[in-house]
């Protein structure tokens, strides 16, 4: 048999549950405007709009070992860094594309940095520059873009090329380039392009079909 | 620095050839006298035939799962028996499935003083035949020539030679495209070097008709090539007639 003490507990006990369970909601419902209420108010500012610029890309086709320069209007940062990446990245992206002459996969992602360094040695003086410094173009690819790369002299070639050819024709003073894998020298791209060596930006000139 | 020599090999061949030298200064007054010298090839005349990569050196991945390393070696052997069944001398980089360094490959071009060296490769990309020829900028043979540019004296040369290819091989219906590249194999080579990388049969359509280790395709490519090398044989003997 219950006691009256402990059915009065009870009840006690019940009541507080269900003022306790009342109270969490009201706290969650007040938490949640709050939040929305922060969202609504935070300072926020609306991103800088690069105005788009004309870039030249020379993209690559495998079907007659060719360079041909495009132009194509991107929104590009001023950084000459981060500009040299966005059109790599652009170009790679076309390559992705399923109806590429030069299918590779990876896209933009496949480029994970590009550093501008002062060029060195043969080809350090610049052509186009105005007597500006010459520049060296380090391009640090990612592994999977180099392992999804098909194997090949001609594409192999043609993609190293593509990537010199796009830098110059987009940063004028890049005269040099010259390829790291995930931040390491690596002998060749996939089997046949060298990558140990430094490329000159004149070898990336349009290849002329009817000529070797 | 590594340098490759090129010319007389040892101090007796050499010794002949400044005596022969020193004749020819000699005689070379009474040159008017004496009845022009009937146009003549070569006394020797050696192809050398190198099938890219082999051993853990794979190559790539062809279409149809093959390994390139094993495509360029039965190209290598097809090319090999057309050239020797015509009278030509071949030496080949590598007989079977074993690894070899690029600069292996230049030192068994160099040591043969050839007159061709053609360096075999397979892609699953593209199509038809590709041919490159060293992107080093040509400059003027000298004796001695730096290891990792020795190509360089030569690439006149394997430009013309190119040419010659390239014309057999589209005379014969093949889709040929041509490039430069830098390969430190070739570079190293001294002797007109060409690269050429056989790529699948396509159709119009761009459908693969042969992939580049299908034996008939190889056949084909490799009887033309033949064709084209004994043609250069005989631009070399016509340039080497001219020569005083």
């Amino acid at each position: 048999m219950i006691s009256r003490a402990q059915t009065v507990l009870l009840v006690l006990l019940v009541l507080a549950s269900l003022i306790m369970g009342v109270m969490l909601f009201r706290m969650r419902e007040r938490a949640h405007q709050r939040l929305l209420t922060g969202q609504d108010s935070a300072p926020t500012q609306a991103p800088a709009v690069t105005a788009p610029v004309q870039a030249t890309l020379m993209v690559a086709n495998d079907d007659d070992n060719s360079l041909r320069g495009q132009l194509y209007s991107l929104p590009l940062p001023a950084d000459p860094g981060a500009r040299a990446r966005a059109v790599l990245g652009k170009l790679l992206d076309l390559y992705a594309a399923q109806d590429s002459n030069h299918p590779i996969a990876g896209g933009a992602a496949s480029v994970a940095q590009v550093f501008l360094l002062p060029a060195e040695g043969a080809g350090s003086k610049p052509g186009s520059a105005g007597g500006a410094a010459a520049e060296l173009a380090v391009v640090n690819l990612k592994g999977s873009f180099v392992v999804s790369h098909p194997s090949g002299l001609e594409t192999e070639t043609l993609t190293v090329l593509s990537i010199c050819g796009t830098l110059h024709a987009n940063l004028p003073r890049v005269t040099q380039v010259r390829f790291l894998v995930d931040g390491e020298v690596r002998p060749s791209l996939a089997g046949h392009a060298d990558l140990t060596r430094t490329y000159l930006t004149s070898d990336a000139v349009p290849v002329d079909p009817n000529t070797p | 620095m590594h340098w490759t020599r090129w010319g007389a090999a040892g101090h007796g061949p050499a010794a002949a050839a400044i005596l022969l030298v020193a004749g020819a200064s000699v005689s070379a007054g009474f040159a008017q006298q004496a009845p022009p010298a009937p146009a003549a090839q070569p006394a020797r005349f050696v192809v050398v035939i190198d099938a890219a990569h082999g051993g853990d050196d794979t190559g790539g991945h062809l279409n149809d799962g093959q390994l390139e390393k094993t495509a360029n070696l039965a190209f290598s052997v097809r090319l090999r028996s057309l050239l020797s069944a015509r009278g030509i001398q071949v030496v080949t980089t590598r007989e079977a499935d074993q690894s070899l360094v690029p600069d292996q490959r230049a030192e068994v071009a160099d040591h043969a003083r050839a007159q061709a060296c053609i360096s075999l490769h397979a892609a699953e990309t593209g199509s038809g035949v590709h041919l490159f020829v060293s992107s080093l900028a040509p400059s003027s043979a000298a004796r001695f020539m730096p290891w990792k540019t020795a190509q360089s004296g030569w690439v006149t040369r394997s430009l013309g030679l190119a040419g010659v290819l390239n014309s057999a091989l589209t005379h014969a219906g093949t889709t040929v495209t041509l490039g430069r590249t830098a390969l430190p194999g070739i570079d190293s080579m001294a002797c007109p070097a060409v690269v050429i990388e056989l790529a699948p049969e396509r159709d119009a359509d761009k459908k693969t008709i042969s992939e580049p280790d299908d034996a008939k395709y190889q056949a084909t490519i490799a009887a033309t090539l033949a064709g084209a090398i004994l043609e250069w044989r005989a631009d070399e003997g016509r340039t080497a007639a001219r020569q005083p």
